[in-house]
């Protein structure tokens, strides 16, 4: 019951944005308990009972030095469901991504302010422990980075910088990572070569395994396939589909088929501001502002 | 309308055929004399190379003739310039100088990859903008200046140091530890900015992925950005070894005059190019079999750090293939 419609792979677009209602539900009974009967009954007529919100952006701005490159972002990213960033390059999707897990602390001339908040909590806030976060906020990046050692010991890098682990679930943890990404099959037999040998596609899986094998609820993902073939890109997007209902992922993307095809909900973004984020499926059909129809429909500029 | 873009394109046409055109003979003939001219200094500086290697060669091959390789390999004793009884054992000269090599490696290899962690991962732009350029200063100075630095500060303050821990008078004038360390601080640069140079060619994806999964610095630099540029790393050390090895004026001045087969680092040793300089500014007759034993130990030393600069040069190559 609780796993969703499965799309038929390849009727992309007709792929429903919102999944069936007893599954809202569902996670509604599991993360807020009152009375799940009542709440069935409640949820039934008003299918857009909202799941909670992960990631809140409010007066949000950001700089590179001077130069200020988002200006009063307001954005919910709700939980355990895909939310792409579209936008022209150098909007600021990128920048904005790279504060939910605080990677622009390693840019000197990056600064914040407004307030974003994980779960209610200031993930901004010094106090907030940025290695607890990034644990929790996994990342993909553009091109794939596997470290330059065994696929194995890549899987395994995360896990062991947090926990200790004996020999045996260590095994079984970089095999269920490898299992979740959909690339077990392909690299069970070589998990003592180097990562290094695989194929662009595999890498950027490998690195979504890496990612999730540190028990993250929130995935990352800037431009995941801009850097891959077509076949490589689909198994990327199955992926992301079949990841949807237990992580919170962010996807950046400048290919409008593909924020059709994996999100639920689009963020519009246009020379660092916010333009609107709603449904995916209004973001394509009716949206709210004319430079959101321009885009998506490629007639820009 | 439709007229203007065309006159510019006309105009622009007559513009760029304007100049007065380069005629086929004179560019082919440029081209030739170029050629003629690279290939010309590049032969010129092979040329140099066969000849040095070929000097060096005859001359082992005459002293090979006086005195057995196997003597010369295998020998303990090194006393060309004493007495009747004259002894060619090579293992000496080799001792003093991995001696005085071991020290200076267990000095400048550590310390030069810290600090080159320290430039690529930890200083801030500005601070790294001091720093660099006093390396390269480091790495200009004369290495003569180093072997009185070991001389008049280094090797008292051993042995000081040595006087209050052991209470004995363990060091003389010389010491292979004194030159030893000299030559670490002279090769510490070379260690540091191959390191550097290594370790920033490690992609930044690499750091950003390390740090996304929550990372220390500490970690990044340790577990990532190291282990991807160890190839470098070794390449560093190779070089930076192969230079001590062939570092002459420190030991010189510093390490002693007395081959003598020993690990202790506060004997006085000699090393192989000391024997080499000993040879060439003293008084053993140009024909002797003592100044003939000098293009043998010549030879050797050439042998080994040739050796060691083409594993450096390996490894390097290997590194560089690993991002392509
Ligand atoms: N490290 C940086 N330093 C200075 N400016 C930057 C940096 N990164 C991005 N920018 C600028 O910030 C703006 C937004 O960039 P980015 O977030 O990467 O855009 P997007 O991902 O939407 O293409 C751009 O104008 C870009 O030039
Ligand atoms: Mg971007």
């Amino acid at each position: 019951m609780t796993t969703p419609p499965t799309a038929a792979s390849g009727g992309v677009v007709t792929d429903s944005p919102r999944p069936a209602t007893n599954k809202v539900a569902v996670i509604e009974t599991m993360t807020t308990t009152p009375t799940p009967n009542q709440n069935q009954t409640q949820n039934q007529p008003t299918p857009a009972a909202e799941p909670p919100v992960c990631i809140q952006a409010r007066e949000f701005n950001s700089w590179y030095g001077d130069f200020q490159a988002l200006h009063g972002i307001e954005l919910d990213v709700p939980t355990n469901r895909v939310t792409a960033f579209i936008g022209p390059s150098g909007c600021g999707k990128s920048t904005l991504l790279r504060w939910f897990n605080r990677m622009n602390d390693t840019i000197p001339s990056a600064r914040a302010s407004g307030t974003l908040d994980l779960h209610g909590t200031d993930l901004l806030s010094t106090r907030y422990d940025v290695v607890d976060l990034r644990r929790r906020v996994g990342m993909v990046f553009q091109k794939p980075n596997p470290f330059p050692k065994s696929i194995f010991d890549n899987i395994a890098y995360g896990p062991r910088l947090h926990r200790r682990y004996t020999r045996s679930d260590l095994a079984e943890l970089v095999e269920q990572s490898l299992r979740r990404a959909a690339i077990w099959d392909e690299v069970k037999d070589r998990l003592n070569q180097s990562a290094l040998g695989l194929s662009g596609g595999q890498q950027q899986r490998l690195c979504i395994a890496r990612a999730i094998a540190v028990g993250p609820e929130v995935l990352l993902m800037d431009e995941p396939c801009s850097a891959l073939d077509p076949r490589s890109t689909a198994a990327i997007e199955d992926l992301i589909r079949d990841l949807r209902h237990q992580y919170t992922i962010v996807i950046v993307t400048h290919n409008m088929q593909q924020a059709a095809r994996v999100s639920d909900r689009t963020a519009f973004f246009y020379e660092g501001r916010l333009v609107e984020s709603d449904e995916t499926e209004r973001i394509f059909t009716t949206p709210a502002h004319r430079e959101t129809e321009d885009y998506v429909s490629g007639r820009f500029g | 309308m439709t007229a203007a873009p065309h006159d510019a394109a006309g105009e622009l046409f007559e513009l760029a055929n304007r100049g007065r055109s380069r005629s086929r003979h004179v560019r082919d003939g440029g081209e030739a004399v170029v050629k003629v001219v690279l290939a010309g200094c590049a032969g010129f500086s092979v040329l140099i190379t066969a000849l040095i290697i070929g000097i060096l060669a005859y001359e082992a091959v005459r002293f090979f003739m006086d005195v057995s390789v196997v003597e010369f390999l295998t020998g303990t004793e090194w006393s060309p310039l004493l007495g009747e009884e004259k002894r060619f054992g090579v293992w000496p000269l080799v001792a003093g100088t991995l001696l005085v090599t071991l020290v200076a490696a267990i000095f400048a290899l550590p310390t030069g990859l810290v600090t080159a962690v320290f430039l690529s991962e930890y200083a801030p732009s500005w601070l790294r903008a001091i720093l660099k350029p006093v390396l390269e200063i480091l790495a200009g100075i004369p290495t003569v200046v180093y072997g009185f630095f070991a001389l008049l500060i280094i090797n008292p303050s051993l042995q000081w140091i040595a006087k209050v821990v052991t209470g004995e008078e363990l060091f003389g004038a010389y010491s292979a530890g004194a030159a030893g360390i000299a030559v670490g601080i002279m090769i510490l640069p070379i260690v540091t900015s191959l390191s550097e140079d290594a370790l920033r060619s490690v992609p930044r994806g690499l750091r950003d992925g390390a740090y996304a999964l929550g990372s220390t610095r500490f970690d990044t630099s340790v577990r990532v950005v190291i282990p991807g540029a160890l190839g470098g790393i070794m390449a560093s050390y190779l070089l930076a070894i192969t230079r001590a090895i062939g570092e002459t004026m420190i030991v010189a001045l510093a390490a002693g005059g007395l081959a003598q087969l020993t690990v202790l680092p506060w004997r006085q040793v000699q090393t192989m190019t000391a024997y080499m300089v000993q040879i060439f500014l003293g008084d053993a007759p140009a024909t002797g079999v003592e100044f003939k034993s000098s293009f043998a130990v010549a030879a050797l030393l050439f042998l080994m750090t040739l050796l060691l600069t083409l594993a450096g040069y390996r490894i390097l190559a290997r590194f560089r293939e690993e991002y392509e």
